[in-house]
Parts: structure tokens; sequence; C-alpha cells
């Protein structure tokens, strides 16, 4: 069996755009349709979800025809995991340990997301970052967050 | 004369010291982040919108606008000095600004793009000021089916006309007004789509989705693709363009406006298409086209003068009718709505001041652009030289503090990060992301208005094409896609995104 259509962009389009337009519809059956008149709730989002399925099922054709584009550009997965992960840090770090520790681990972690990762250059940098957040939206701008819980 | 007591109205407004000082930051910025290659007027606005909270609806407006366009003008900058454009709009400003350059006249080169975007930018703001109020008259006799049809017709238009494959914009519209649902629906108080999550009662935040994707999404693209560092290679000696130079400049930037304020009222083609199109324009008009790529100074005259004409006439549309015509204008409709002022044509009698102001603001802000960027110069080329290794994980900083200054609540950092992933997913699918956040923007109002409509009319559709204006609505976004899928315009269109 021939698996090429796994490499093209449309192939893979198509199956987000079925996900997100059938999960849509498959929650919106719950909710009152209403009728055209009165809408319920679940009028707009069922005509919306299903106009998605059906974008979806155009492009997986035409991703499973020979010649279609192919995925291309990189798919940069170190920052793609680094980034996002470093920002649910930050938004675990600022609950509970304080705003130095979150925008510490923050500026850190998304920093080796580079190829170009420079640990002393980054530490400072870090340091350097945090003390301008601190001065300018804590002390200048009054946003109250603690510094370091139960310190500062 | 109205408009000229207006004019002098909006002058008191925005020559206050406050709304001066707004100007001044959100020019000086936009113009940093123009230079500043990876990170655009797009992602810089929604993370400076939770700043604007703290000050007058006025004041946030001027400090926006002025992000946006001193972006334009910054985006040139480095076309012309480094062969870098910090914008797209600035793509067709390296052809023939880089090779001014090494010919050693970078000085005429940038000093003719301020000019003429100076002009591009006063014509642009002459013409929101005597258009804007006749379609603001129009548009208070609309009603909920006419609201519906236009915003139908403008996001069929964003969508149509935005670079790329067209039925991938429409797809990421319907997505955006799927992501507009989330939350209480008004109406009968029913939770959709909030999964018994607290945090999604109210609907995702506007500015959740605008730093996600605009901000954290391209960032992940921008560190995929190849991070090299042009050096700078011409020296700015002499600024001043030579009489023989301006009158070069002259029809080009004049012919540059023209087409600027075209393709800005029509919603969704960006400044690139403006500037691509004057390009083609002067090389088509001009004696000898042979010239054109070896450092013509009207091929760098003209696109400058459309990208900001561009720019300038996106307002109409936005600040008239309450339809935004791009993915900035968006922004701007939501950083009036979080300002609790209903967007649409009752803003320009409600609240005069933010009209009026706005439009005075953006002159002098043109103006301030050119006293300030062709002095400090040598500053920006400086800029240029901070790495992206620290430049991004400084964006990172200021999008989650934008973001949690919002509620003070970790659950919308964790989707910012979400939308990121989301954001970069579609981006590598070939998914454009403008027409998303428009339909985000404008999906609560679309429901809303065809509930209302149906109300009105008793369930039956037709009301839709039996009421002229909104008739004509209808009827214009069915022309735009008839024209669009014919199959000669198709071609033209994949010239256009090569």
């Amino acid at each position: 069996m021939n698996l090429e259509f796994l490499e093209r962009k449309d192939f893979w389009s198509g199956l987000m755009l079925i996900a997100l337009g059938g999960g849509a519809v498959f929650i919106a059956r719950n909710y009152q349709f209403g009728s055209s008149l009165r809408m319920g709730p679940g009028y707009f989002p069922i005509i919306l979800g299903g106009a998605l399925v059906m974008f979806g099922v155009y492009f997986l054709i035409q991703g499973l025809r020979a010649g279609a584009e192919k995925l291309e550009g990189s798919w940069s997965l170190r920052a793609l995991i680094i980034l996002p992960l470093s920002l649910v840090l930050f938004g675990l770090l600022i609950d509970r340990a304080g705003f130095i520790p979150a925008m510490l681990a923050l500026i850190i972690g998304s920093a080796t997301a580079s190829t170009q990762f420079k640990l002393v250059e980054v530490l400072v940098f870090a340091v350097f970052m945090t003390a301008m957040c601190v001065i300018v939206f804590v002390w200048a701008l009054g946003l109250p967050y603690e510094l370091i819980t139960g310190i500062w | 004369m109205d408009l000229f007591n207006n004019l002098i109205f909006g002058f008191g407004v925005a020559l206050s010291f406050q709304n001066l000082f707004y100007c001044f930051v959100g020019v000086l910025v936009g113009t940093l982040i123009g230079v500043l290659p990876g990170i655009g007027p797009l992602g810089t606005i929604a993370i400076l919108l939770p700043i604007t909270y703290s000050v007058s609806p006025v004041a946030a407006m001027i400090m926006l606008a002025g992000i946006y366009y001193g972006a334009q003008y910054g985006g040139s900058t480095t076309a012309i000095l480094v062969n870098l454009p910090g914008e797209t709009s600035s793509v067709v400003t390296c052809i023939d600004g880089y090779q001014m350059a090494q010919q050693g006249r970078a000085g005429p080169a940038l000093a003719i793009a301020a000019l003429g975007s100076f002009f591009a930018g006063t014509v642009g703001t002459l013409l929101i000021a005597l258009f804007g109020p006749p379609l603001a008259d129009v548009a208070l006799k609309f009603g909920a089916p006419e609201y519906f049809s236009l915003m139908l017709m403008g996001l069929v238009a964003a969508a149509v006309l935005a670079q790329g494959d067209m039925v991938k914009s429409i797809s990421m519209v319907v997505a955006g007004l799927l992501l507009g649902i989330v939350g209480t629906d008004i109406n009968t108080g029913t939770q959709r789509f909030s999964f018994g999550i607290f945090e999604l009662t109210d609907g995702i935040g506007f500015i959740v989705v605008a730093v996600g994707v605009f901000a954290v999404g391209e960032i992940i693209a921008n560190l995929g693709d190849n991070q090299q560092r042009r050096v700078l290679s011409a020296k700015v000696s002499n600024l001043f363009p030579t009489m023989q130079d301006l009158k070069q400049s002259f029809w080009p930037v004049v012919r540059g406006t023209g087409i600027g304020c075209f393709f800005g009222v029509l919603p969704g083609t960006g400044p690139a298409i403006a500037s691509f199109s004057s390009y083609m324009v002067e090389k088509k008009l001009a004696a000898d086209p042979d010239r054109f790529g070896k450092g013509a100074i009207e091929g760098v005259a003209g696109p400058e003068a459309a990208n900001n004409a561009d720019a300038q006439c996106k307002f109409i549309p936005m600040l008239t009718l309450g339809l935004p015509a791009s993915g900035v204008m968006a922004l701007m409709l939501g950083a009036l709505t979080i300002q609790g002022i209903q967007p649409g044509p009752q803003v320009m009698t409600q609240r005069p001041e933010l009209f009026w102001g706005l439009i005075a603001s953006m002159w002098i802000g043109n103006l301030m652009l050119v006293v300030l960027n062709l002095p400090l110069i040598g500053l920006w080329v400086k800029l240029l030289q901070v790495p992206y290794r620290l430049l991004f994980p400084a964006i990172m900083a200021f999008s989650a503090i934008g973001i949690f200054s919002v509620n003070n609540s970790s659950f919308e950092i964790h989707l910012t990060a979400l939308f990121g992933v989301f954001g970069f997913i579609c981006m590598r699918l070939g998914f454009p992301m403008a027409p998303m956040l428009l339909g985000f923007v404008l999906g609560p109002m679309m429901e809303e208005y065809l509930r209302r409509a149906m109300l009105m009319s008793g369930g039956d559709p037709s009301v839709f094409v039996t009421r002229p204006i909104s008739a004509v609505f209808i009827l214009a976004t069915i022309l735009i896609l008839v024209v669009m899928i014919a199959p000669a315009v198709r071609k033209r269109r994949e010239a256009f995104t090569d």
C-alpha cells in the first residue's frame, strides 16, 4: 500500500478540520437546536461544525490525489515542545512560587528552544530581564504580584 | 465647513499632553518592531493590549494605531539598509531600495520612503475624515439583517482576497466563528463548549487567542526557519534627495497613494498586495523599465506610499461600520470592545472625541515618524544586532505578563500555550490565521444579528434578499465568490502568491 499521502499538506488539513467540526457537532448535539424562527443555542454551532466537516472532506480528497502539495518547512519540534511547556511552567509557578521564579523559568526555559542557546549569556539576560520587569510592572505599574511567595 | 471644524476638534483632542505621549510611544514601539524581523504589528498589539486597559479609550486607540503604521515605516528602513524586510509589506522595497543603498544612496532612499509615506498618510487621513461621516450615516439605518449580510460580505471578502488558498481561508473564518461561540449563550444561558471549566463560561479571551497565535505560534515557526543575520553593508551619509530624485518620485508617490487607498478599503488585502501592485504599475509606466531592480527611486517611492495609504484606509470600514478589514483591525475592534465601547457607526456620534482624535493623531503620528525616523536611523540599525535567540525569550516574557495581568488567571496562560501550538500547526498546513481572528471577533455579533433577523421576519430567510441594502451586500458576496472562482482570476492569484 502506498502511504505517500501521509506526507501531504491537504490530507492533514482535512483531518484537522473534520476533527474540529465533528467535535463541535458532537458536543453541540446536546444543545437545543430550535427552529429558524427561534434559533436555539445549538443552531449556529451545528451549522458551522457541519461546514467545517464539509471543508475537511474536500481537503482530504484533495490530499489523497497524487501530486498534491507536500508538507514542507521545518516542524521545529524542539520549539514546538519547549515553548508551550515553558508557558505552562510560568502559569504553575506564578500561582505557587511568585513572580520572580516564574519569570526566570519562562525566560531560561524558552531560550533553550533555540539551537543557538548559550547558557551563561541566557542566565545573565534572564536576571536582567526579570529585574527590569519587576521594576516596570510590579513597582512602577503596580501589578499586584508576590515576588517570591511567602518571602517578598 | 463641518469637516474643518471636526478636524480642529480632533486636533484639540490629539494634542493633549497625554494623547501626544501615547502617540509617541505608539510610533516608537511600532518603528522598533518594524525594524526587528520576527515580530509583527499583530503580535505586538496583542501583547500590549492589556496595558491599554488603564488609559482612556482615545489614548489606547491612538497608541495602538501608532504601533500599526509605525511598523510600516520601520519595515522599510531595514529593507533598504540590509535587504531584510521587517514586515511583509516592505518586501518590494528591498528590490530597488537595497540596490540604491549599495550604490551609496541609502540616504535619499530612506528620505523618499519617509516622505512618500507621509504624503500617503496625509491623504489617507483626509479620506477617513471625508468619507467616515457619510458612511456612518448610512450605517445608522442598518437593522439586524443588514448587519448580518454586511458581516458575511466582509468575512467572505477577507477570506477570498487574502493570500493563499481560498478554501483554507474560509475554513479558518468558520473555525474562528466557532471559537467565538464558547461560553454562556446570552439568550438562553446555556453553557456552550465550556467543558465545565469555570474560566470558559465568559468565553475565550480575545487576547489569549491573538497572543497565542500571533506571538507564540509565530515564534515557534521562526525558530524552525534558519536564523541568519545579514550584516549592514551601506553607510548612511547624505540624507537629502536631489531635485531630480524628488521630481522622479512625485508621480509614483501620487499613484502609489491612489493604489494603496483602493486596496485599503477592500477587506483581506494586506499592504503587501498594494505595494506589489504599485511596483508593477511604476515598472510598466517607466520610460526605461530596465532601471528597475537596479536602484530606481520610483520603485521605492511608489510602493512605500502604497503600503502606508493601505494601512491608513483600513481604518475606514472599522471606524464607520464596525467591520474589521484585516487582522490588525480585528485587534483594534477588540480593544474598543474591551474598553466598553460597542463598535459601529454610533461611535462617531456618541464618542466624537474618539473618532476625530484618532484621525488627527494619525496625521501627527505620521509627522512624528518623519522626524523620528530619519535622525534615529543609526539607533535602529544597532537594534538589528540584537540576536533573535535573546529577542524571543523577551517576547515570551512580555506575552505572559500581558495575559496574566488581564485576569490573573494561570488557566489563560495555559490556554495561550495551546493556541500557540494550534496556530503553528495551522501555519505549517498552509492555513492563514488572520481570517480566524476576524471570525472570532465577529462570531458572537453575527449569531446575535442572525437570530434577531430571523425573529423579525418570522423565520423567513428571504428577509436577507428582500431588504434592499441587505440584498446589495448578499449580491456583492456572491459576486466576489464567482469572480474569484473564475479560472482567469485564479491564475493571476497564484502569480500574486508567488
